[in-house]
């Protein structure tokens, strides 16, 4: 028997009609919370995700800024983002966000994804590409309100963060978690993270940070990985994290109900031309037509 | 083959070769892009050596086709221009449906329905070429906005596309004698004078 871990609530392609073995229900959702105010920016937990993983990225360039690589690749699942912002009073502050995939409860990418099975999503709300099932479209790049899926150039197929969902499974938490020394990276159900986000916001609040917030975009149903931030109130502070993020509608209406309307309304066409043809019968040349012909024919011959 | 010397000629071949490209083309985008469409279509990927093959495919045969088409649509674009009386053919067109063409107004070459469909499979093709080249992953990376609306555009357009195809292909089933037209590039004159009055009379000079 295969393993199977029997508890994937949604999947690419798939009507809810034929859902995936879903039998272990009751998971708790899980949520992996960030403290961007506890970040010092050592870049441990893209280190770790590379290890556990075992994917490594080439040596890139240094583009005189601390964000190395630039941008999250297919190889690199996770990349810290170093943003220098000047507070009211003056003082730098440097705002550093670990960016990757942010497991949304609503994933675009899922929604858009034409290849059955390519992306699940878990009981406990991870959010996982099967990367053997991927075609290589793009189409979860293009549904993605966080722009996180990358394309590897090598094997064409599309590449995220998993959460570690293998290591959730044995019931360990994800390798970021684990290598974090300063503890900014926390990992448990989405209820508890919730509580020590609120302890962490209560404190910033007392220290100054009138505007600390946990993030938890509800645009797109919640996320399962949530920042706690000091200006929850301006997002995009953060190397432009999305202040409502959802869902574009452009893709809504390119993957809603419009698609299996049209598909009808397709069957409709063939079935109607069928039922034209068999109840008002083939538009033949009329033997009159025909006669006029042969006798213009005979008319020449003579 | 000629079938009768007084046969009159439609279609020259390479006119007709020009055709035959474009159908192909068409039908295997359709097959592999309603995979893609929608998961009920999925397994028609197995049509092209699996689905990762049908992706990679299907914009290559694209490009086949939109030069294709493009040559044909210089080739016809002026026979296809509307006229009056092509309006009042299509103000009738509802007793053509219906299987009653007696007092339908004379026509040229295309009738006001063909002339339609030439124009509105024009208007898609154009939209299907840009919207498929701003999806195209594998060669271009366009802005996130502008890739969504092509996502919309390419899977509207090209429903659309589909559903004037089968009309036309029908239409071409269902009026008798003509599909040899894109056979062998002949019909016959009983053909001709029942559905193409004006050309008949222009090519026989009758
Ligand atoms: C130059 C012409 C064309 C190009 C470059 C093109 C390109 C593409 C690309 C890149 C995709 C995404 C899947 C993939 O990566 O293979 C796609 C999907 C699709 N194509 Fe095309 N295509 C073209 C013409 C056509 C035509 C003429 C049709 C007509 C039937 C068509 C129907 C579709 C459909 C139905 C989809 C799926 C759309 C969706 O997922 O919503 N394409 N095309
Ligand atoms: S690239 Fe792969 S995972 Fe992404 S939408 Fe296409 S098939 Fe799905």
């Amino acid at each position: 028997m295969s393993m199977q871990s029997q508890d994937i609530i949604r999947r690419s392609a798939t009507s809810s009609l034929t859902p995936p073995p879903q039998v272990r229900d009751h998971k708790l959702e899980v949520a992996k919370l960030i403290d961007v105010t506890v970040c010092i920016g050592c870049k441990g937990c893209q280190v770790a995700c590379s290890e556990w993983n075992d994917i490594r990225d080439e040596v890139g360039h240094n583009h005189g800024i601390y964000d190395n690589p630039v941008d999250l690749t297919a190889k690199s699942w996770t990349v810290m983002r170093f943003a220098e912002h000047q507070d009211e009073g003056g003082r730098l502050q440097w705002l550093i966000r670990k960016d990757g995939c942010m497991h949304c409860a609503d994933p675009g990418c899922l929604k858009s994804c034409p290849a059955p099975g390519a992306i699940i999503q878990y009981a406990n709300g991870v959010v996982d590409f099967q990367s053997e099932h991927c075609i290589g479209c793009g189409y979860c790049v293009t549904g993605c309100p966080f722009n996180v899926p990358r394309i590897n150039k090598d094997d064409h197929k599309a590449y995220k963060c998993s959460l570690c969902s293998d290591r959730l499974a044995i019931g360990q938490e994800p390798s970021c978690v684990k290598t974090c020394p300063t503890g900014a990276i926390q990992f448990g159900t989405k209820e508890d993270m919730k509580l020590v986000a609120d302890d962490r916001v209560k404190d910033l609040k007392e220290r100054g940070f009138a505007n600390a917030g946990l993030y938890d975009p509800q645009g797109v149903g919640g996320t399962h990985v949530m920042y706690v931030l000091h200006h929850a109130d301006r997002p995009e502070l953060y190397s432009g994290l999305p202040a409502n993020p959802a869902i574009s509608p452009l893709v809504s209406i390119w993957k809603g109900v419009t698609k299996p309307l049209a598909t009808l309304a397709l069957a409709g066409v063939a079935l109607g031309s069928l039922f034209h043809y068999v109840t008002k019968g083939p538009n033949e040349v009329s033997r009159e037509i025909e006669e006029e012909i042969e006798a213009e024919d005979k008319e020449a011959a003579k | 083959m000629i079938r009768d010397p007084k046969d009159l000629k439609r279609y020259n071949a390479s006119e007709r070769a020009n055709h035959w490209l474009i159908g192909i083309s068409f039908i295997l985008l359709a097959l592999s892009g309603l995979a893609f469409f929608h998961p009920a279509f999925f397994p028609l990927t197995q049509f092209f050596g699996g689905p990762v093959w049908a992706r990679i495919l299907h914009p290559y045969i694209g490009v086949v086709m939109a030069l294709a088409f493009l040559i044909i649509f210089f080739r016809f674009k002026h026979l296809n221009k509307m006229t009056p009386a092509d309006k009042e053919w299509l103000a009738k067109a509802k007793n053509m449906v219906d299987g009653n063409d007696h007092d339908m107004p004379e026509q040229g070459k295309y009738n006001g329905g063909q002339k339609v469909m030439f124009w509105a499979l024009a208007v898609c093709m154009l939209l299907m070429t840009v919207s498929g080249l701003l999806i195209w992953r594998a060669w271009f990376g366009f802005d996130i906005t502008l890739v969504r609306l092509g996502a919309v555009v390419h899977a509207a357009a090209g429903a659309v596309m589909i559903g004037l195809i089968m009309v036309h292909v029908y239409a071409a089933i269902w009026v008798k004698g003509t599909i040899r037209a894109m056979w062998y590039g002949t019909v016959t004159r009983a053909w001709a004078k029942q559905h193409h009055r004006g050309w008949y009379r222009q090519v026989t000079g009758k």
